[in-house]
C-alpha cells in the first residue's frame, strides 16, 4: 500500500502536541479521513498545502486561442510582470470547455522557450555563418532587393501581347498559422506589387 | 464541432482525430456516451480506434472503392432517404445524352484527351445547359488555376437554374439512374479486392450507417488530410458527399461532413487566401485570355440566370477592389480591375519550386512555414532554395528551411556546398499568438479574436507589423515614380492606425475586411451583412463572406459569452461565416413543407404565423421565403430559389450527387490507384487518375507501379501521419522541451509479419527507400499494423510520422518522411499525393555522404526507372510499347512537362 508522502516535513512539529502529531501521521490520516488507499487528502504534505498555483499570482489573465491545430481551443494567458507565466484552457469556450492537448498545454514554452530565436539574423551570399543585423537596416535592404528583383523580372505583357502586369520573380509560402488580418495585408501588398506566387499550407 | 455530440453514428475516415484533434474529439466521446456508434476506417490502429466500436483497416489509397461500396449498398437496398433525395438533391435532374461513364469508355469518362491528359467536360453537363468551357484548352486552363479551390464558398457556376427533372427517378438519363449504373460494380467483393476489407466487416459498416440515418437519426463523416493528400483527393470527399446526400445527412444536426483542418487559421488563409489562384471570398484571380476586363471577369464567374447568392459576385468584386484601391477605384476605370496581375497557368507552390530550379524566381518569403520538412520531396525544396538570390524567413524558431545552406542533408551528400550557395538569407523573428491581436478562423469557419497579452521580445514582430512597414517603405521609395507599374502600390489604401511601436491596428484591418458604406446616410458605418454590398462603388469590403464580423459596429469575433450560458449551438461565442451560421445549408434540416424532419432532429424550421424561418441557428436561407414559394420561370439570383432549394450557393439550389461542372477529373468518383501502387486497379484498365498532374523530371522520379515492370522493387505501401505531441514540420514543437521529450525520435510502424519478412528488429534501425531517397528510422514492431489481402496478394503497410528534419537547431532532429515523396498532384486543387506511395524497407541504417546517392541510384537501375516511369497519365494498352523521345534514363535531361504528348 502506498503511504503517501511526508517528505515536505513539518517545521513547526516540535511545538505540536503529541496528539496532533500522531493524528497527522499519514497512515492515521489515511484511515481517519476517508482515504484508505492513501491517494487523496492523506497524501498531501504541509508543503504541498502551502503551495499556490502560479496562475493565482498573475497580474492579469488574457483570453486567447490555441495556435496549433484548427479546433480553436480557448486559452487563458496568465501574465505577471509583463511576462507570460502560464497558459491554460479556457473553461468558457463552448468548443474546448477548458481542455487543451499536450501541444496547447505546452504553449507557454512556445512563447518562453530558451531556444526561441529573438534576434534578427543575416546570412550574406556565400557566407558560412549567421551575422547580426539590426531590424531597420534589414528591412531597408529587403526593400531594395524586392524593387531590384521586381524591376528585373517585371512582365508588362505576355508573349501574345496580353497585359499581365506582374513579376514571377517573387514568391511566398505561409499563412495558415497567421492571423486573418496578416493574410489580408500579405495578399493586398503582394497583389499590388504584381507578385502572384503567394501560397500557404492550404495547398499542401 | 460541438454538433458531433448530436450524431447517432460517426465515421472517422482519413483522420486520427483522437491524436490529431484531441480536444475536438471530446464531442465524439460525448456522442458515444449518448449511445452513438463510432467507426474508424484507417490503415492503422490508433487511439481513435481504441475507443471506436469498430475498426476497419483498409489499404491506404482505396477509400473511393470503400465509399463507392457504401453508395452501392444504399442504392441496391433502397436505403436512401427518398423524400430528402427527391426534394433537395439533383437526383431527378436529366443529363445530356452524350455523357459516357467510365465503364463505357475503358476506364475514363467521356471527353478525355490522352494527348493533354485533360477532359473536355461539356458532355457531363445537365440537359439544356450550353457548354461553358467546352474546348479542351479551357479545361486545361482551369486545371492550371486549380479551379477546384474556387468552390470553397460556393458551387460551380451554371448557365441557368432551369433544369429538366424526372420526378419518378426512373429515366435512364436522370442522375439517380446514372449513379446506380456507375456504382453497380462497387460490390462487397470488389471492396474486398481493392481495400482488403472482408465483406462481413464492410456490411457491418453499411448497416450501422444506414440504420443511423433518416428522419429521426443522423450520421456524420469526419476526415482530415488522410483524404486530401491524394492524386484523387477531391473525389474522396465527393464520395462522402454522395453518401451523406443520399442518406439525408447534410444541413442537419449530427450530420454533415466534418473537415478537420490542421492549422490554427488554415481555414482563414483559404477564405482570405494567400493562394495564387484566389482573391478573398473565393473570387478567382483573373487569368489572361479569360478575364480581360471587369465585365468579362464577372461574366465567367457566375451567370445572372443561375439561382442563389453567387449571382451577386459583382457586388463582392467591386467592394473588394474598393477596399484595395479606395478613391482611385472608380466606375470609369473598372474599379482598378486592371491593377490585378494576371495568371497564365499554374503558379502553385510546387510549380514555383520548379521555377526556382530554373532560376526564374529570385526572392522567396517563408512565413511560419518549413517546406524543407513539411512539403513533399524535401530534397527538391532544399535544392530549389539554393537557387534563390534572397530568402526571407519569418518564424519563431531557427527552422531547417532557414539553415539549409549550412546543415541540410544535401550538404552531407555533397549536392550542396555552403560556400557555393549565393542565397542571401534574412531571418526575421516572429511574434507569437499571445504577442499580437488578431483573428484565427478555426475549422468550422468560426473567427475567434485573440488578445495581445505581452509585447514580443527582442526583434520579434508580428507579420502585420512586418508587412505594414514593408509596404510603407516600398511606397515611400516609389513615391516619385511615374511608372505605370507602380500605380497599384501607390494607389493602395495603406493608412492603418499604428501604436507607439509601429504596430498597425488589427482591429482597423478587420473593419476593412468586414467592409463599410462609402456614401449615403450610412457612410462610414460597417456593413452588417454581405447583402448590403453594392456593385456601384458605394460599398467597400475586403472579403464578402466575412461581412458581418463587425455587425452593428461590434467586433463579433471577440464575443466570449461562456458556453454554459448558451445553447449547445453557442451563437454568441466568436462569429462564423457566413452571417454567423454554424451549420451550412440548414434549411435542409426541415422537410419540404418547412417542418422539422423529426422532433429529435429539429434545427431550423418555418414559423408559419410569423412568416419566417427560425430555429436554433441563423437560417441559411432567405428568411422570408416560404417553403411553398416557387419563383416565376427564369428568375435568377436569390429570388430564383424555390422554397425547397436549400443549397443556396448552388446554381440549381440542389445538393449535387453528380457534379455537372466544376470538377476536372470526373462528375462522379471512380476508384483509381495511387500514383505509386503495388496493386493493379481491380475496377478499370486505367490504373491511376488519368488527369493527375505529373512532372516528368530527372529530379522527380517515380517508382514503377503495377502492372508496370519492376514494381516489386518497391513492394510495400507507406503512409504518413502526425503525433499528438508534434505539429506538422515541427517548427512549433521540436523546439519545446516538453514536446521534444515526449516524442524525441523518428520511427516507423511495421507489422510483426513485415518485421519477420525483412528482418527488422524492434527498437533497431530500418531504411525506407523510394526513387527519391532513402531515410532511416527506429523500428516499432506492432500488431497495430496488419497486413491485408488485396488482389490476391499480401500488402504490407508502413506508418511514418513526418515531424522531424535534419539540420537547424531543434531539440530533436531526424530524417524527414516527406523526403520520400515525389511531386504528383490532384488536378483540381494541385495538392500533392503524400498520404500514400510505394517503398522498400531494409534492416539497418542508411548510407551517409555520397554513398547515399549511389544507394538510391542502385534502386533506379534495378527498377529500370526513367522520367517516364509511372508517369503515363493514360495507362497504356497491355503489350503496347510507347515510343519515347531519344533520351531515356534517370540521368538524362528534364523530360517534357505535364500535358505534353507521352
Amino acid at each position: 500500500m502506498h503511504h503517501g508522502t511526508s517528505s515536505g516535513g513539518t517545521p513547526d512539529g516540535a511545538r505540536r502536541s503529541l496528539r496532533s502529531t500522531l493524528l497527522s501521521w499519514p497512515v492515521i490520516r489515511q484511515y481517519t479521513q476517508g482515504d484508505p488507499l492513501g491517494r487523496g487528502a492523506a497524501a498531501v504534505s504541509a508543503h504541498t498545502k502551502a503551495c499556490t498555483a502560479r496562475t493565482t499570482t498573475a497580474d492579469r489573465v488574457v483570453q486567447s486561442v490555441c495556435p496549433y491545430c484548427a479546433v480553436g481551443c480557448g486559452q487563458r494567458v496568465f501574465v505577471k510582470d509583463e511576462k507570460v507565466i502560464q497558459i491554460e484552457g479556457d473553461p468558457d469556450s463552448p468548443v474546448s470547455r477548458g481542455r487543451l492537448c499536450p501541444k496547447g498545454s505546452a504553449s507557454e514554452q512556445l512563447v518562453n522557450s530558451p531556444g526561441r530565436q529573438t534576434a534578427m539574423l543575416y546570412r550574406r551570399p556565400y557566407g558560412t555563418e549567421w551575422e547580426s543585423l539590426d531590424l531597420e537596416t534589414a528591412t531597408d535592404m529587403l526593400v531594395e532587393k524586392i524593387l531590384d528583383t521586381r524591376e528585373r523580372t517585371w512582365q508588362e505583357h505576355d508573349d501574345q501581347g496580353n497585359r499581365v502586369r506582374r513579376t514571377l520573380g517573387i514568391a511566398g509560402l505561409g499563412g495558415a498559422t497567421l492571423d486573418n488580418e496578416e493574410n489580408y495585408l500579405i495578399k493586398k501588398l503582394f497583389t499590388a506589387m504584381g507578385a502572384i506566387q503567394i501560397e500557404n499550407q492550404a495547398r499542401i | 464541432m460541438q454538433d458531433l455530440q448530436n450524431s447517432d453514428c460517426i465515421v472517422i475516415q482519413g483522420s486520427n482525430m483522437a491524436e490529431c484533434h484531441p480536444v475536438g474529439f471530446q464531442w465524439v466521446m460525448q456522442a458515444k456516451a449518448r449511445g452513438a456508434t463510432i467507426i474508424h476506417v484507417d490503415p492503422r490502429f490508433t487511439r481513435t480506434t481504441a475507443v471506436a466500436d469498430m475498426h476497419v483497416p483498409l489499404r491506404a489509397g482505396s477509400d473511393i472503392a470503400f465509399l463507392g461500396g457504401i453508395v452501392n449498398y444504399i442504392l441496391s437496398n433502397e436505403k436512401y432517404f427518398r423524400d430528402y433525395v427527391l426534394a433537395y438533391t439533383n437526383a431527378a435532374t436529366m443529363l445530356r445524352e452524350d455523357f459516357r461513364d467510365v465503364d463505357e469508355v475503358d476506364g475514363v469518362f467521356s471527353g478525355y484527351d490522352p494527348e493533354t491528359g485533360t477532359y473536355d467536360t461539356s458532355t457531363w453537363n445537365y440537359q439544356g445547359m450550353p457548354a461553358q468551357e467546352s474546348a479542351a484548352s479551357g479545361e486545361e486552363s482551369r486545371s492550371e488555376r486549380a479551379a477546384g479551390h474556387e468552390m470553397g464558398g460556393h458551387g460551380a457556376s451554371l448557365e441557368h437554374g432551369r433544369v429538366r427533372r424526372d420526378e419518378t427517378l426512373t429515366d435512364p438519363r436522370c442522375v439517380f439512374q446514372v449513379l446506380k449504373r456507375h456504382y453497380a460494380r462497387y460490390t462487397p467483393e470488389m471492396v474486398q479486392e481493392a481495400c482488403g476489407v472482408p465483406p462481413e466487416q464492410f456490411l457491418k459498416v453499411c448497416e450501422a450507417v444506414t440504420a443511423n440515418s433518416g428522419r429521426d437519426r443522423t450520421t456524420a463523416w469526419v476526415y482530415s488530410v488522410g483524404w486530401t493528400h491524394h492524386s484523387v483527393g477531391v473525389q474522396y470527399i465527393r464520395g462522402a458527399a454522395i453518401i451523406q446526400l443520399l442518406l439525408g445527412n447534410i444541413g442537419r444536426p449530427g450530420g454533415g461532413i466534418m473537415a478537420l483542418r490542421g492549422h490554427a487559421s488554415i481555414q482563414g488563409s483559404t477564405d482570405i487566401p494567400t493562394l495564387f489562384n484566389l482573391l478573398p471570398g473565393y473570387l478567382p484571380m483573373p487569368k489572361v485570355g479569360e478575364h480581360g476586363d471587369l465585365r468579362h471577369y464577372l461574366a465567367t464567374i457566375s451567370s445572372p440566370d443561375q439561382k442563389g447568392f453567387w449571382t451577386e459576385a459583382d457586388s463582392y468584386t467591386v467592394s473588394l477592389l474598393k477596399s484595395f484601391w479606395g478613391d482611385a477605384a472608380t466606375a470609369d476605370n473598372d474599379y482598378c480591375f486592371d491593377y490585378l496581375p494576371r495568371l497564365t497557368g499554374d503558379h502553385g507552390t510546387y510549380q514555383t519550386v520548379m521555377d526556382m530550379l530554373e532560376d526564374t524566381v529570385e526572392g522567396y518569403f517563408l512565413l511560419g512555414q518549413n517546406p524543407a520538412v513539411g512539403s513533399a520531396h524535401g530534397k527538391m525544396q532544399r535544392l530549389a532554395m539554393a537557387h534563390l538570390k534572397w530568402l526571407v524567413i519569418k518564424d519563431l524558431n531557427m527552422i531547417e528551411s532557414a539553415s539549409f545552406w549550412k546543415d541540410s542533408p544535401e550538404i552531407d551528400t555533397g549536392e550542396l556546398v555552403t560556400k557555393d550557395i549565393g542565397t542571401e538569407v534574412f531571418f526575421f523573428p516572429a511574434a507569437s499568438h499571445v504577442e499580437k491581436d488578431g483573428t484565427f478562423t478555426q475549422t468550422q469557419r468560426m473567427l475567434q479574436w485573440h488578445h495581445k497579452a505581452v509585447e514580443p521580445p527582442g526583434d520579434c514582430r508580428s507579420d502585420l507589423h512586418f508587412f505594414f512597414q514593408l509596404g510603407r517603405k516600398l511606397r515611400e521609395r516609389l513615391a516619385r515614380s511615374t511608372l505605370d507599374r507602380d500605380r497599384p502600390l501607390l494607389d493602395l489604401t495603406w493608412d492603418y492606425p499604428v501604436d507607439d511601436k509601429g504596430e498597425p491596428s488589427a482591429d482597423a484591418i478587420l473593419r476593412e475586411i468586414n467592409g463599410f458604406h462609402l456614401s449615403g446616410e450610412k457612410a462610414g458605418q460597417p456593413m452588417s451583412s454581405f447583402t448590403e454590398m453594392k456593385a456601384d462603388g458605394s460599398t467597400s469590403g475586403g472579403c464578402w463572406i466575412y461581412t458581418g464580423v463587425y455587425a452593428d459596429g461590434v467586433n463579433q469575433s471577440a464575443r466570449r459569452k461562456p458556453g454554459r450560458e448558451q445553447s449547445w449551438v453557442a451563437p454568441e461565442w466568436g462569429w462564423a461565416w457566413p452571417a454567423n451560421r454554424r451549420t451550412l445549408y440548414n434549411r435542409a434540416s426541415a422537410d419540404p413543407d418547412g417542418k422539422p424532419w423529426s422532433e429529435r432532429k429539429a434545427y431550423v424550421w418555418w414559423d408559419e404565423p410569423a412568416g419566417r424561418w427560425t430555429g436554433h441557428d441563423v437560417p441559411d436561407f432567405p428568411v422570408d421565403t416560404a417553403p411553398s414559394y416557387r419563383p416565376p420561370q427564369g428568375t435568377g439570383g436569390p429570388k430564383g430559389l424555390a422554397g425547397d432549394d436549400p443549397f443556396i450557393m448552388q446554381g440549381d439550389g440542389k445538393g449535387w450527387l453528380y457534379a455537372p461542372t466544376g470538377l476536372l477529373d470526373g462528375p462522379l468518383p471512380a476508384h483509381y490507384e495511387p500514383h505509386e501502387s503495388p496493386v493493379d486497379n481491380p475496377f478499370y484498365r486505367q490504373q491511376a487518375n488519368p488527369t493527375r498532374q505529373v512532372f516528368r523530371r530527372k529530379d522527380n522520379l517515380s517508382n514503377p507501379s503495377a502492372p508496370e515492370a519492376h514494381w516489386e522493387v518497391f513492394p510495400f505501401v507507406f503512409t504518413t501521419y502526425r503525433l499528438t505531441e508534434h505539429h506538422t514540420a515541427g517548427g512549433m514543437s521540436r523546439w519545446l522541451p516538453y514536446l521534444s521529450e515526449l516524442q524525441p525520435e523518428f520511427f516507423c510502424e511495421v507489422s510483426p509479419e513485415l518485421a519477420a519478412e525483412r528482418g527488422l528488429q524492434h527498437g533497431g534501425w530500418a531504411t525506407v527507400v523510394t526513387a527519391r531517397t532513402a531515410i532511416e528510422a527506429r523500428v516499432l514492431v506492432t500488431d497495430r499494423m496488419v497486413p491485408l489481402r488485396v488482389g490476391g496478394k499480401t500488402v504490407h503497410q508502413i506508418g511514418l510520422p513526418y515531424h522531424w528534419g535534419v539540420g537547424g537547431n531543434a531539440l530533436v532532429t531526424g530524417d524527414s518522411a516527406n523526403d520520400l515523396f515525389g511531386v504528383t498532384l490532384d488536378p483540381n486543387v494541385h495538392i500533392q499525393e503524400s498520404k500514400v506511395a510505394s517503398c522498400d524497407i531494409r534492416s539497418g541504417r542508411r548510407p551517409t555522404g555520397p554513398a547515399l546517392l549511389e544507394y538510391v541510384k542502385d534502386y533506379h537501375r534495378r527498377a529500370g526507372i526513367t522520367i517516364y516511369t509511372g508517369n503515363d497519365q493514360r495507362t497504356p494498352m497491355p503489350g503496347v510499347r510507347l515510343t519515347r523521345p531519344e533520351q531515356d534514363g534517370a540521368e538524362g535531361e528534364t523530360g517534357p512537362r505535364q500535358g505534353d504528348p507521352s
